[in-house]
């Protein structure tokens, strides 16, 4: 399945990267799998996904825990706890 | 009811004057946050920002007696003493105004997704979030579970 990825702030910076789209083994189905497929590439992205509470996740601009589910086409945002306000 | 996220600056009076108008409006409660000490940059999450804080705004309309509300986040370059935030609530009576106020402003520093990156002297770092902020948010879910 394909979908868009997008990291914000320190996250943005740890991987040196905004998103990307990104196509995922069929065995990928929920937001914890897709983070574990991530974390899998190694190097900053090991480290990144190393802390699990470190990171919030959005589906679709909405925050869902670990367990939702994911569908092609679907944005999914990683970031760190927020600080606005 | 008015969202917006902007790089712009904003006045309260402006703001509350324009939620104000009807007549069974009573009191008009408002917050306005201010950069302290260290220049700063904001990052958001364009779109699912303005969409939480909608959220936010709806849901305090769903425990006080919310006429109007208008909130106002800004991102971008800040520095000390520039406004980063408004929350103005127009309501029938203090009460209800001030509440819901303070919920949102809460709520918001939780839920809606901007992260503070401070430009010290020694270097630029991301703010860490605070326990106390979860805790702020968290009395609301206390207050009203003992309601209920």
């Amino acid at each position: 399945m394909k979908l868009k990825v997008l990291f914000f702030a320190g996250l943005r910076e740890q991987l040196g990267s905004g998103g990307e789209e990104i196509e995922l083994p069929a065995e990928v189905t929920t937001v914890a799998g897709l983070r574990a497929h991530l974390k899998s590439r190694g190097g900053a992205y090991e480290k990144a996904f190393a802390d699990k509470a470190a990171v919030r996740i959005a589906v679709n601009q909405q925050m869902v825990p670990p367990s939702s589910g994911i569908k092609p086409g679907d944005e999914v945002a990683f970031f760190p706890p927020v600080t606005g306000g | 009811m008015k969202v917006s996220v902007q790089k712009e600056d904003f006045d309260l009076s402006t703001e509350v004057r324009k939620i104000s108008g009807d007549p069974r409006v009573g009191a008009v409660a408002s917050f306005v946050g201010v950069v302290r000490e260290v220049p700063m940059t904001l990052e958001h999450y364009a779109g699912m920002t303005e969409r939480e804080i909608a959220r936010i705004v709806e849901e305090a309309r769903t425990r006080w007696n919310v006429m109007d509300a208008t909130v106002i986040h800004r991102y971008g370059e800040l520095a000390p003493t520039d406004q980063i935030v408004l929350v103005a609530v127009a309501s029938a009576h203090r009460g209800d105004a001030f509440a819901a106020c303070e919920f949102i402003m809460d709520y918001l520093k939780t839920r809606a997704p901007f992260w503070k990156k401070e430009h010290r002297p020694e270097g630029a770092r991301w703010v860490e979030a605070r326990a106390s902020d979860d805790e702020a948010a968290g009395r609301w879910q206390d207050r009203s579970q003992k309601a209920g």
